[in-house]
C-alpha cells in the first residue's frame, strides 16, 4: 500500500487546498464559498468559547481545561467531510471544536466545563467534554482519559455496524502522544485485517504533554506507519480545514466503498498548554511557537473567505460579535446552573434491576 | 437430562445463545479452525462463519477494546481470553473502561460483553498458566464476576451472562473443564447472577466456596459425614454481586464459618465474607471465621509436587473443618 505526505509538515495554509493524490479514489465534492463560510464561523465560536473556558480556569471557576487552540482547522474540515447523522465520533479531550461542529452547543458545553447540572455527556460526573451524548442525536463518545483506549473500541464498533451491514463511518480521535501505545498498534492491524470503515485521525500537536515528537518517535510522519499495517495513510496539514476536509473525505470514500480503515494525520500546533494545570515555559522553548501565531488558522481563513469576495467586514465583524455574545450568555447561563445533585449517585453502576443496582 | 462436562455445557450454552440472538458472535485467540484450546468453541465456526467466530491476532487489549466497543455499537461479544494469565493486557479495557461505560455516560451507554476467563491451577500450568486472577475483577464495581463450578451452573450462567445489559467475567476454571461431570437439562434454562447455591445442606458448620475446590469441599464433606460431623456448602457461583444473604442466612443456622478458596489468602474473597459475617453474624458466632487458601507465593509451580503443595486439596480441607468444628 501507500503513504503519502500530501502537504508540507510545517502547518501553513497551502495555496490551493487541494492536496489528496488522486489514487486514493474520488474525493469529497468541492466545497463552496458558503461551506467555507460556515466552517469558519465554527472557528471562531469555537477559539472565543475557548478563551472564555481558559479564562475561568484562571479565574478558579473552570476546574480543568485542554484547549483546542491550534486544532480549530483541522477539527472542523474533518467534520465537514463526514456525516454527524450517519457517522460515530470516538474523540478525546481536545475536541472542543469537534463537538461544536457536531451540534453540541456552547451552554452544553460550557455546563460541562463548570461541572454544572444538564451536562449532557456523563452528567458532570467525569471531566469536560468526556462521556456519550444521547445516542438518537449523535453518536459521540468519549468514555476516558486514558489514551488511546478509544482506538480498540472505535474498531469495535466498525465491527458491529459491519456485522450489521451498515454503511457507517466510525473516527477514532487521538493525539500524537496516543500513537505510542499499544493499543494504537492493535486497534489499526485489527481494522486493516477486516477492511473496517474506521478512521484514525491523528491530531499530531508534536507534544506529549511536555514530551517533543522527537523524543516520541524516530520517524517523521505518523502517516507513514500505515502502509506497516497495509492501509493508506495521509498526512495533511492540519491548519488547512480544506485540506484536511479532502483528506477524510477521501477516508470516507474508502471506508464506506468497503475498503477499509485509513490513518489521517493532521499536523496542529498546540497554542497553550497542555491543559490548565500545565506550564509549558519549563519545557517548551518560546522559538518553538515563534511565526506559529501566524499561521493561525483562523486569520487564515478569514483572507481566503475575504480574497474570494465571500467575506467582508461588516460580515466578519457580525461572525465575531455573534460568536461573542453566544459565548456570553452561554456563560451567563451556565453559571446560574446547579450543581447536580447526589441523588442520582447510585443510579447506572448496573442495568436498573439487575443484581447489583443500587438504585 | 444429559451427563455432559463443564466445557461440553459451555459450547452448548454458547451455541444456543448464537442460535436464539444474531447479535451474539463470539472472537478470541484460536477460537475458529482450532476451536479454542480447550475446545470451547468446536464446531462453532462450522456452524455460523468466520464473521460471529472471529480467530483474533494474539492482542488481548484489543480483544477486550473491540468487545467493548461492539457491546457498545449493539451486539453481544463473548470474547475469549485464552488463558487468564493473559489477561492482563485487556485490564485498561475491563477494568479501566467498561466497568465504567454505563456510570460515566449515565446509561447512555452500555456494556453488555462477555469475557469467558479460563482460570486456575492442577492442571501443571506453572506459573504462567495456572493463575486464580478473579478477585481483581471482583473488586471493581461495575462489572458482574461469574465463577461456576458444574456443568449444570456453567450453561445456565453463560446464558445468563450473555443476556445481561453488563460486563460480565466469567471465569471457568481449567481443571474442572474435563473433571467435573453432570446433569444437564436439554435446551433453554437460565441460572441468576448474584445467586449463590447451597450444594449440601448441613448443620454444624457453613463452608462458603466456588470454582474448583468447591468440589473438594464436598469431598471433604462427605468425609466427616462418617465422623458425625454435618457440614453445609455454598457455591457461590458469582463473585460480584455476592450473594451475602446466602451465606448470612447459613451462618446464623450453623455458627461456625470456613471460606475456601484456591486464590491466594491475603486481600481474597474469603476476606471479604469473613468481613460480611463478623459485620453481620458476630453475635451469632462460635467460632472465629476461618480461611482456608492459596499459600503467599507469587503463583503455583510446575513439578507435581510443588503444585500439590500449592492446592489446597481435600485432606487439607477435612483437617481444617475437623479443627473448626472441633472449636
Amino acid at each position: 500500500m501507500f503513504s503519502e505526505q500530501s502537504s508540507s509538515p510545517t502547518p501553513g495554509l497551502s495555496d490551493n487546498g487541494s492536496t489528496v493524490p488522486d489514487k486514493y479514489g474520488a474525493g469529497p465534492p468541492p466545497l463552496t464559498d458558503t461551506d467555507l463560510l460556515e466552517m469558519y464561523r465554527t472557528m471562531v465560536l469555537s477559539r472565543k468559547l475557548d478563551q472564555r473556558i481558559w479564562q475561568m480556569n484562571r479565574q478558579g471557576r473552570a476546574a480543568i481545561v485542554a484547549s483546542a487552540q491550534g486544532h480549530e482547522a483541522a477539527q472542523v474540515g474533518a467534520i465537514r467531510a463526514l456525516d454527524p447523522e450517519r457517522d460515530r465520533f470516538y474523540i478525546y479531550y481536545r475536541e472542543l471544536t469537534t463537538m461544536l461542529a457536531l451540534g453540541v452547543t456552547p451552554l452544553e458545553l460550557l455546563l460541562g466545563f463548570l461541572a454544572k447540572e444538564g451536562e449532557p455527556l456523563s452528567g458532570a460526573r467525569q471531566f469536560p467534554l468526556h462521556g456519550a451524548i444521547d445516542r438518537d442525536r449523535r453518536d459521540i463518545v468519549s468514555f476516558s482519559n486514558v489514551v488511546a483506549t478509544q482506538l480498540p473500541q472505535a474498531v469495535g464498533v466498525a465491527l458491529a455496524d459491519k456485522m450489521r451491514g451498515e454503511k457507517r463511518v466510525t473516527v477514532a480521535y487521538f493525539g500524537d502522544g496516543a500513537s505510542s501505545m499499544g493499543e494504537t498498534h492493535e486497534a489499526m492491524n485489527f481494522a486493516s485485517i477486516h477492511r473496517l470503515p474506521v478512521i484514525f485521525f491523528c491530531e499530531n500537536n508534536k507534544y506529549a504533554i511536555s514530551v517533543p515528537i522527537s523524543q516520541q518517535m524516530n520517524i517523521e510522519s505518523i502517516a507513514t506507519r500505515a502502509s506497516a499495517y497495509g492501509m493508506p495513510g495521509i498526512e495533511v496539514n492540519g491548519f488547512d480545514a480544506v485540506a484536511v476536509y479532502e483528506a477524510v473525505g477521501a477516508a470516507a470514500n474508502l471506508a464506506l466503498s468497503g475498503q477499509g480503515p485509513t490513518l489521517v494525520e493532521a499536523v496542529v500546533e498546540r497554542f497553550l498548554p497542555h491543559t490548565s494545570d500545565d506550564d509549558d515555559t519549563r519545557y517548551r522553548p518560546p522559538e518553538d511557537l515563534e511565526g506559529i501565531r501566524d499561521l493561525d488558522p483562523i486569520p487564515a481563513t478569514e483572507k481566503i473567505l475575504r480574497a474570494s469576495g465571500t467575506l467582508d467586514d461588516a460580515l466578519n465583524e457580525e461572525i465575531n460579535s455573534s460568536a461573542q455574545k453566544i459565548v456570553n450568555q452561554a456563560t451567563e447561563d451556565a453559571e446560574n446552573a446547579p450543581f447536580p445533585e447526589p441523588q442520582d449517585f447510585y443510579e447506572q453502576v448496573y442495568a436498573p434491576g439487575s443484581p447489583g443496582d443500587q438504585s | 437430562m444429559a451427563e455432559m462436562t463443564v466445557i461440553e455445557a459451555v459450547r452448548e450454552a454458547l451455541r444456543e445463545e448464537m442460535e436464539r440472538d444474531p447479535s451474539v458472535f463470539t472472537m478470541g485467540e484460536d477460537i475458529g479452525a482450532r476451536g479454542g484450546v480447550f475446545l470451547a468453541t468446536e464446531g462453532l465456526l462450522d456452524q455460523f462463519g468466520p464473521e460471529r467466530v472471529i480467530d483474533t491476532p494474539l492482542a488481548e487489549a484489543a480483544i477486550g477494546g473491540i468487545a467493548l466497543g461492539a457491546a457498545v455499537n449493539g451486539m453481544r461479544p463473548v470474547a475469549e481470553i485464552e488463558f487468564g494469565d493473559f489477561i492482563w493486557p485487556a485490564v485498561n479495557q475491563i477494568i479501566g473502561e467498561a466497568a465504567r461505560v454505563r456510570y460515566g455516560t449515565q446509561g447512555r451507554r452500555t456494556a453488555p460483553l462477555v469475557l469467558r476467563v479460563p482460570y486456575g491451577g492442577g492442571v501443571r500450568g506453572g506459573l504462567f498458566h495456572s493463575q486464580s486472577i478473579e478477585v481483581a475483577f471482583s473488586h471493581q464495581p461495575g462489572l458482574k464476576v461469574v465463577a461456576p463450578a458444574t456443568p449444570y451452573d456453567a450453561k445456565g450462567l453463560l446464558k445468563s451472562a450473555i443476556r445481561d445489559d453488563d460486563p460480565v467475567i466469567f471465569f471457568e476454571h481449567k481443571r474442572t473443564y474435563r473433571l467435573v461431570r453432570g446433569d444437564v437439562p436439554e435446551g433453554d434454562y437460565t441460572i441468576p447472577i448474584g445467586k449463590a447455591d447451597v450444594k449440601r445442606t448441613g448443620t454444624d458448620l457453613t463452608v462458603v466456596s466456588y470454582g474448583l475446590v468447591l468440589h473438594y469441599c464436598l469431598e471433604a464433606a462427605a468425609t466427616l459425614m462418617e465422623e458425625g460431623i454435618d457440614v453445609e456448602v455454598i457455591d457461590l457461583r458469582t463473585l460480584r454481586p455476592l450473594d451475602t444473604d446466602t451465606v448470612l442466612e447459613s451462618v446464623r443456622k450453623t455458627s461456625k464459618a470456613m471460606v475456601v478458596h484456591e486464590d491466594t489468602k491475603a486481600g481474597g474473597i474469603g476476606g471479604e465474607i469473613a468481613a460480611v459475617i463478623a459485620e453481620e453474624a458476630f453475635e451469632d458466632l462460635d467460632a472465629p471465621v476461618k480461611r482456608v487458601a492459596g499459600p503467599e507465593v507469587p503463583a503455583m509451580p510446575f513439578s507435581p509436587l510443588l503444585e500439590a503443595e500449592f492446592m489446597p486439596s481435600a485432606e487439607k480441607i477435612t483437617a481444617e473443618m475437623r479443627e473448626l468444628a472441633a472449636y
